[in-house]
């Protein structure tokens, strides 16, 4: 599964997206569990959320392999 | 490069050429509206007392624009205000340069004083945009961190 990375993402993993093993219709919160063992610098963030087809995903929500998956961190436009 | 969603009554953009703010303005201009709000965000050259030297932006551009849809969306929903513009620059800035110009048209000046706010502060939760800060001597993702 393809994840896509910015902002500081993007320096955990040294990539703007990284490719990972996970099953087809894992949930949100197993992806974080899995990129979290992969990235523990991801847990010294204040917070980050997982978006699925360019929307805010919850932790119960079913990721697809063909979904559009990636990691925001706290965001800071404007 | 640029992605551009207009629609009747709003114009949202993300884009990497300097914002122009007389264009955002005449696009909302009506002779239905009686006042006109802008924000202009501007790159400040300090940040707790140390010397900005420019921002570097980011933005997930296609959920960034569905973001920003969706705060122009709700403004119509909430207040009635005739026209929108949300423009938000990405890219490198330097101190004084434009990364987000907000502009809000109605009939009536309490709610465009009121959704213009809205619509800059609920961007700033929101709308996946990111900037880091670079300092004379090293550089910070802002927010990024507790």
């Amino acid at each position: 599964m393809r994840i896509l990375a910015f902002g500081i993402v993007k320096e955990i993993f040294s990539d703007s997206m990284i490719d990972i093993d996970l099953n087809n219709e894992s949930t949100v919160e197993a992806l974080k569990e899995h990129l979290e063992k992969q990235y523990p610098k991801l847990n010294e963030l204040g917070s980050y959320m997982i978006a699925v087809n360019n929307e805010y995903a919850s932790a119960g929500d079913i990721i697809h392999t063909n979904d559009e998956v990636a990691i925001i961190p706290p965001v800071s436009g404007g | 490069m640029a992605v551009n969603y207009e629609k009747m009554n709003f114009d949202i953009k993300i884009s990497n050429e300097p914002l122009q703010i007389q264009s955002c303005i005449n696009w909302v201009m009506s002779p239905a509206c009686g006042g006109i709000n802008v924000f202009i965000g501007t790159v400040r050259n300090n940040t707790q007392q140390k010397k900005v030297t420019r921002l570097e932006f980011e933005a997930y551009e296609t959920m960034a624009i569905n973001e920003m849809n969706k705060i122009a969306e709700e403004v119509f929903l909430k207040w009635p205000v005739q026209k929108i513009v949300i423009h938000h620059r990405t890219g490198v800035l330097q101190p004084g340069e434009i990364p987000v110009i907000i502009v809000v048209a109605a009939a009536h000046r309490d709610a465009a004083f009121t959704a213009c706010r809205y619509i800059i502060d609920t961007l700033k939760q929101t709308v996946p945009i990111w900037k880091k800060e670079v300092f004379e001597d090293g550089e910070v993702w802002v927010a990024a961190h507790p």
